[in-house]
Parts: C-alpha cells; sequence; structure tokens
C-alpha cells in the first residue's frame, strides 16, 4: 500500500529535501512509521504521546485526519498525505 | 519592503475583527521574499487571545500556492490588548523561516502598531518595515528615499 506524502519545508531536513516521499502503510499510523524507518526523526515531529502533535495539520488526500480517526486514519493504495505546519499563535 | 495596499489590507482585517484576533498570509513567487498576494484566513479559534488557521482553508490554500509556484512571505495576526510583540504561543509554532511575522496592535482603536519580526529556532528578531507604493519604483535613487545599503 503505497501512498505520496507530502512534506512541509520545515521537515524537509529529514528528507533531504525532498517535498514529497512515498511510504506503505494502510492506516496514517503505519504510514508514519514507515517515514521513521527511512527518515529518522520525522515520526517524533509529527506524534507525541501517542496522538498528533498540536503543531502539525495532517490530510489524507482533502480530509483532516483529527477529524477522521487521527492516527487510526486508514489509507488506501495512491492515497496523497499531506503534513502542513499548523499556523496558530496567541 | 512591503506595498502600502498589502499593510492597508493587513490593518483593515485586524480593524474590522476586532475584539478577535485577525490572522492571514501574504503569498509571494517562491524564493523572491516579495510579498504579492493577500489572502486573509479565518481564525478558526474566534477569540481575542489565539488564533489559528482554519486546517481545511489552509490546505487549499496551500494547493493554490503551490500550483502558482508561491510561498509564504508574510505571517500576520493581530493583537487585540497588548502590544505587536510575538506572545510564546507565537514563538513556539513558528515553522516557517523565511517568512516575516507580521504583528498588528489594534488595542488603541486611533492608531494601530505595525512590526516585523523572523521567529526561527524559537529566536526572535525584530526588523525594519519599509513601506511602498510601488515594487517596481521602489530604490530609484529619488530624493526622499534615499536607498539604504
Amino acid at each position: 500500500m503505497a501512498v505520496t506524502v507530502s512534506i512541509p519545508t520545515i521537515l524537509r531536513t529529514h528528507t533531504g529535501g525532498q517535498k514529497s516521499v512515498e511510504a506503505t502503510g494502510t492506516t496514517l499510523a503505519q504510514v508514519i512509521d514507515d517515514l521513521e524507518n527511512n527518515h529518522g526523526g520525522l515520526k517524533a515531529r509529527l506524534v507525541k504521546e501517542g496522538s498528533l502533535h498540536r503543531f502539525v495539520n495532517v490530510y489524507v488526500n482533502d480530509e483532516d485526519v483529527r477529524f477522521a480517526g487521527g492516527l487510526d486514519a486508514t489509507v488506501k493504495d495512491g492515497d496523497t498525505v499531506t503534513i502542513l505546519p499548523a499556523v496558530a499563535g496567541g | 519592503m512591503i506595498r502600502r495596499d498589502l499593510v492597508d489590507a493587513m490593518v483593515a482585517h485586524a480593524r474590522r475583527d476586532h475584539p478577535d484576533e485577525a490572522c492571514g498570509i501574504i503569498a509571494g513567487p517562491e524564493g523572491s521574499d516579495r510579498p504579492e498576494r493577500f489572502i486573509a484566513m479565518d481564525n478558526a479559534e474566534r477569540s481575542p487571545t489565539f488564533y489559528r488557521f482554519d486546517s481545511m482553508e489552509q490546505l487549499r490554500v496551500h494547493r493554490e500556492m503551490s500550483a502558482n509556484d508561491e510561498e509564504t512571505i508574510v505571517v500576520y495576526h493581530s493583537h487585540t490588548a497588548t502590544e505587536a510583540y510575538p506572545s510564546r504561543t507565537d514563538v513556539s509554532y513558528a515553522s516557517e523561516p523565511q517568512a516575516h511575522y507580521v504583528l498588528i496592535s489594534t488595542r488603541d482603536p486611533e492608531t494601530h502598531e505595525l512590526r516585523s519580526y523572523r521567529i526561527v529556532d524559537g529566536v526572535v528578531t525584530e526588523e525594519p518595515v519599509e513601506v511602498v507604493e510601488s515594487y517596481m519604483f521602489a530604490h530609484t535613487g529619488a530624493d526622499d528615499t534615499p536607498d539604504c545599503p
């Protein structure tokens, strides 16, 4: 199950500058584990204490995974996972 | 350096949403460091003390910008009761090292305060804001607008 993962500028230090990379898995959690195997350090930027970090937004195709099961969100072959930094503040 | 109409648009947005915080970006050609396209964003928090881009709107804008070879040049938001200086929360979320973080304070109903910062690895550095009528005619050596070194 291969998906394309779009990487934001701030995290491209972990992917050797690549804007998008391939990963495999049937859930977002598996995709992130697979990313970590090939691009060490990414997982810690995305996951904190077993859930998605509040500093990032993750989308499967057009859906924000916060409203689609979080790390348990399912992904299918050919899906696009997009990671964006959350833009927020006080 | 930023065009006056873009500054006016940020201030107008901040005034319109006061007392809630307003937020948005100004996009420009990748690598140009030139703010061109004003994009007001919804503050999903609708709060006087916090802002967050609506995640679906952010995805849509991100795709538009990718298709246009644009990047985020300015990220702006307002402070409605405090000075135009990044809060601790602002610094913890700042994730665009190439961007100018513009803060607009609307605490005074008569005059606004607008300041710009770089925020890289948690370090805030203020930078001067030069407002120009047009990028094309900026720094042409006119007597009243001396070129900066």
